[in-house]
Order: structure tokens, then sequence, then C-alpha cells
């Protein structure tokens, strides 16, 4: 007689002994490690929440400290690699693989621990990619989760922060799992439902706030006159021509200046409305000049940021808010309106090759991928038009059947040719290929594929590689804005003007860019106090970006 | 200190009738860029005083690229380098060519 219900009876086995270190569902902070010692199984599938952005900490530092000789073997699948503590369960032996999206802030030592062995790796993904497997093949059996606030029901309160966790929350229930909250404190009546209560085992009292990385969060003070080239070429190379409307920025500096340059450059060049109004972007303090301007008309987040809170409750009509008034932010659907519902991503990236790969690893940093290669590629399921989409499509495939022929999402990279330390932007050949063979990786760690780049940006100017026809062309267009690195001086000067003549390459004098307007003048906000200045004092950075 | 100096063939005169322009400042990792109307309407001179010794194959290419796309006929550019990226450079004599163009600022 087969058994159907053995996992749910598991599960129940490890709900009743977990009680013991329970008030109800309600566990104290100093009982979190000891409620994990007899909830996870060796070899279960954890999910331990974190991104980019939030941390469930506590849980985090409670796994870490648990008994390895009773909690060992585990496979991670999760986000983030960003506190000491989610590598501290590999050194201390209780986890073995990983599945994972983003390791930014632990890029070194995460690098060290692959080349050593102790972490046995599956795959580093996309943040969508890893939550489709959620629900296929990497579905948790344990889900270790953060909330602003429970009630003695389990309700929670996610909050601004909401991210990851309707996601991991869904994937691990409804499919026999256990889920752990971490809550900054329990309350009588939680503002708003983000998780109702019959999907949460237990959760632990923190009594503080879970962490959160101000990670969106660009000094203006910071922004340089060359980046400020780069994101007029782009204002009126790739904005301009293409009518894009609906798009998702990367977190750089070259996309700050941009969203500083929407109401002064944009202004004057008509574009108000025509442009940049419908966004899948976390709440970027950069953007709040063009949100005053009246330039933006809707956004929605994967994550909140630090210290924009009051800022996007004040904003309703543009933001996404609860009933409780704060901001309702979801990696997921978020993930997914960049991929199917944005004309165009724009990004800064650390090495492109002269094929148009790119990629952030260097040979001693792994720093993941997070959402960039989902943001960043041509959704092949695309169904509905928009003229941005038909444009580049038809640059790309001229000779095609209109009726028949796929649209294209813009796939812009921008940078400047020389980045920090004056590492150039161009490469002959990744790191990230010496890194797969170090780690007999099939894939190497590519961040956005060649054939999914349809133009680099530099202060060089615009390589339009969907009007690139053979391989040839592709090479000299990347190489003829790649400036006075070693590739841009590897030019074909005869083939790079060529180019030129048909439009692949344009200068800042082709598009009428003057100089004298690559001035820090131009920015509609020259610091972070200004950028409080225009929120009318909603905004209130983190004590990082105060310097007054 | 470098001493660098590079004479092109310029196809067109600058523009405007200014005799001189400024742009940039004296700092680590940016230029100051004097911009003097001295030359005949169809040579360019730059001249460099840089503290990054070594890169002259670099200034060579950035200049000349400079002249080609901008064409500062008659002009002279005294360059008081403190180390900038060749980024900056092209960005500072194209605001100096642009400059002297403009006969009032």
């Amino acid at each position: 007689m087969t058994d159907w219900t053995r996992e749910r009876e598991a599960r129940d086995a490890r709900i009743a002994a977990g009680r013991a270190f329970a008030d109800g569902k309600v566990v104290a902070r100093e009982s979190a490690k000891a409620l994990l010692e007899v909830i996870i199984r060796p070899g279960d599938r954890v999910c331990l929440e974190g991104d980019n952005q939030k941390q469930a900490d506590l849980l985090a530092e409670a796994l870490a400290r648990v008994d390895p000789d009773k909690v060992h073997d585990l496979h991670m699948v999760q986000s983030g690699i960003v506190l000491p503590a989610h590598l501290d369960v590999f050194d201390r032996k209780i986890a073995r693989r990983l599945d994972y999206a983003y390791s930014g802030p632990q890029a070194g030592r995460i690098a060290k621990m692959l080349f050593g062995g102790q972490i046995a790796l599956g795959a580093v993904h996309t943040y969508l990619e890893l939550f489709a497997r959620y629900f296929v093949d990497l579905t948790p059996q344990v889900a270790l989760i953060a909330a602003v606030s429970a009630d003695r029901e389990g309700n929670l309160y996610t909050g601004p922060n909401t991210e990851d966790t309707p996601t991991v929350v869904e994937a691990t229930t409804f499919k026999n799992g256990l889920v752990v909250a971490q809550v900054n404190e329990i309350v009588d009546r939680v503002p708003r439902v983000d998780i109702p209560g019959d999907r949460v085992h237990f959760v632990v009292d923190a009594r503080k706030p879970f962490y959160v990385e101000p990670l969106f969060t660009r000094d203006p003070g910071a922004i340089t006159e060359t980046q400020i080239l780069t994101a007029m070429l782009a204002i009126r190379g790739i904005y301009a021509e293409y009518g894009v409307q609906r798009l998702n920025h990367g977190i750089g500096f070259n996309t700050a200046a941009i969203e500083l340059l929407l109401p002064t450059y944009g202004e004057r060049l008509g574009l108000k409305g025509k442009i940049a109004t419908r966004w899948a972007l976390n709440p970027h303090p950069t953007l709040i000049p063009a949100i005053e301007s009246g330039w933006v008309q809707q956004i929605h987040c994967f994550g909140s940021e630090v210290g924009m809170d009051d800022y996007i409750r004040a904003r309703s009509d543009i933001f996404f808010t609860g009933p409780d008034g704060s901001l309702r932010s979801n990696r997921a659907f978020c993930q997914t309106a960049g991929l199917y519902a944005c004309d165009m991503f724009i990004g800064s990236t650390l090495q492109i090759d002269l094929e148009g790969h790119s990629s952030t690893v260097t040979t001693s940093r792994i720093a993941g991928f997070g959402g960039a290669p989902n943001m960043g590629s041509d959704a092949r399921g695309r169904r509905h038009p928009s003229a941005a989409w038909l444009q580049a499509g038809r640059e790309a495939d001229p000779d095609r059947a209109p009726a028949l022929r796929r649209g294209r999402k813009l796939v812009v990279q921008i940078g400047e040719t020389f980045g920090e330390k004056n590492v150039p932007l161009f490469v002959e050949q990744l790191d990230a290929l010496a890194l797969a063979e170090k780690l007999d990786l099939d894939l190497a760690p590519v961040m956005v594929y060649a054939d999914d780049v349809t133009h680099i940006v530099t202060e060089e100017g615009i390589a339009n590689l969907l009007l690139c026809r053979s391989r040839d062309e592709r090479e000299q267009a990347i190489r003829g804005v790649a400036g006075y690195t070693d590739v841009g001086r590897g030019r074909d000067a005869g083939m790079v003007r060529r180019l030129r003549e048909r439009g692949v390459i344009r200068r800042p004098e082709d598009l009428d860019i003057d100089p004298l307007d690559a001035d820090r003048s131009m920015l509609a906000a020259r610091s972070i106090k200004e950028l409080v200045q225009w929120s009318g004092g909603l905004y209130r950075p983190p004590s990082q970006f105060r310097n007054w | 200190m470098e001493r660098l100096s590079f004479l092109h063939k310029a196809e067109r005169r600058a523009g405007g009738r200014r005799p001189m322009a400024i742009v940039g400042v004296v700092a680590s990792g940016n230029l100051e860029v004097l911009v003097e109307r001295v030359l005949p309407s169809t040579e360019c001179v730059v001249e460099i005083a840089t503290t990054a010794h070594g890169f002259g194959e670099v200034w060579r290419a950035v200049v000349a690229d400079f002249v080609e796309r901008r064409s500062p006929g008659g002009l002279k550019f005294s360059i008081n380098d403190g180390g900038a990226r060749p980024d900056t450079v092209a960005l500072r004599l194209a605001q100096g060519a642009r400059t002297i163009e403009i006969d009032t600022l």
C-alpha cells in the first residue's frame, strides 16, 4: 500500500518537535538555534531568505550556530549569499550544496570557498530562474524568512521590503514544507496581512529590525562628467530614438545620471511624457527629481530602499501600496514585469568581450547575477507589440515580412571605457571563461549574452549591434566605442569610419551633443541633500549617505 | 613632469573669433586646457605637461582622434595634466574647442 502523505506527516512531526520551544507559534530569539536543530533534518533543502536587499539575519546567525552533528549536509537554495553567516554554514559543514543568485558583498570569500571545494555548487541563477526552480526541482523543506511584524496567529506584515517572501512561502508551505519567520516585533494586529498565518509555522521574536542593504542609493556627488556624457548619449541616441516608455535601470552611476538628467536635459529636448514613464524599478532616490517633475507615471518595485518609505507612502499614485499605505514590493512579479512588459534594460557591467558578452565575474570575485540576466534578455515568449520593440526588431531583421517578425527588447550596456582603478571595460576574453575552467563548470557565468545585447554606450559613442550584419562588423562596432583601451586601439579605422557612416556607431557630435553640456550643473540634484530637498523632506537617507 | 607635443593638419579653421579660452582644472585625475587662436588656420598644436609618465602613445591616439573629429584649425592647446584618464582628456579637449567657438559666454 503506497503512502501518499509522507511529506505531510514528516512536516507535522517537525512541527510537533518544534513546539517544545514555542508558546503557540511564537519562539523567543534565544531559542532560535534549538528550534532549528529539531525542525531541520540532515540533507534538507533550506531557503534562508535574503537577497541583495533584505536579510533574515537573526535566523542566518542561528543556523550558523547549530550543532553540525545534528544538522548537516544541507542544500541551501536561496537568492543571496550576502551575510558572513551565509558562508559560515559551509565552513562549519552544516551545509554542503548551494544553488543561488547573488553574492555581491561575499564575492571574494565565496570565490575562495568554491575554489577550495567547501561548497558544492549547483548553479548561479537569476532571481526569477531560482524562483521557478522552487516550484519544480529545488522546493525547500524549510524556509527561514523575515517580516516586519506578526500577530500570535502567525499573520505576517512584510511591509515595504516584501521582496521574495511571498514566493518562498508559496513554494514551501504548499508543498509540505515548514516556514519559520523572524519578525521585528509581535503585535496584536498587523498593519496588513502580507502572508496569511496558516502558511507560517513558527514566528521568532527578533526584537530588532531585520537588516536591509541600501544597494540602490547612488550619491549624485560622485557622478562624473564622463558619466553625464554617456547619459546624454543614451537619452538622445536610444531613449528618444526608440521612444522608450517602459524600462528598467541597473544600479550604476551612469543610469543614476540618466535619472537626474530627465528633468533638465530631457526637458530641454522636449521628451517629457514621451520616454521613461513606466518602470520596473526599485525606489531609486535619484529618480525623485523626475517623479517630482511629473515625468513618471508608475513604478513597480522588486524591493524597497532604505529611507524611501515615507516618500513612497506620500506618492501612492506612482507606487504600489497596501491598504496601510506602505509600499508592497514583490521581486518575482517585478522580475516578470521587467522581462515581459519592459522595452528596455540598461545597466553597467565590468567586462565586455569582442562579441558583446558581458560579465561581472573577475578571477577572484564571483558576484553572482541577481536579476540582470533576466532584465537584460529578450523574452522569446513575448507577443504584444510596442513601437520601441517593433523598431528594434526591424533594425535587426529588415527583410522579414513585418507580420512574422519578432520585435526585440533593447538591452543596453553602458559604462566608461575605463572603469574603477582604470581597469578597461573591454577585454579580448572574459575572466568568466577562466573561472568556468577552474571550477569545471558547464557554463561560464555570463551576465548578458552577446545575442541579447542591442547597444553598447560609452563616452566614445553608441554601438548599435542590431545593425551589424556580420561577426566582423560586430567586433569593429564594439572596438569603435572602446576608446583608448587596448581593444579600442586595435580597431580597423576604415571599417569603423564606414560603420559610423551607416549609423552603426554614433559619436556625441553625430547626435548634436554639446560637450559643454557634460557638466555637473546639468544634474537635477548634485548631492544627497538636494534629493532630500526635492522630496520635501520625505526622503530620509541612511547615515552613511549624510554628510551635512 | 613629462612634456609631449603633437602637430596636426586640420581640415577647417575652428569657428568663432575668440582669441583664447580655458576649461578644466588642475587637480588629480583632471586637467586644465588653455586654448589659443595663434596658428595658421590649417594647423593644430597640442602641448602636454603631465605628471603621469609613459602614456605618450595614448596621448598621440587621443589627440589624433580629436583633431579628426573636431577639426580645430588655427588652435594651440596647452594642457596641464594631473593624470586624467583618456575619457576626461577627450572631453576637455572637445570642451576647449567648443568654448573658443562661442563668441559670448
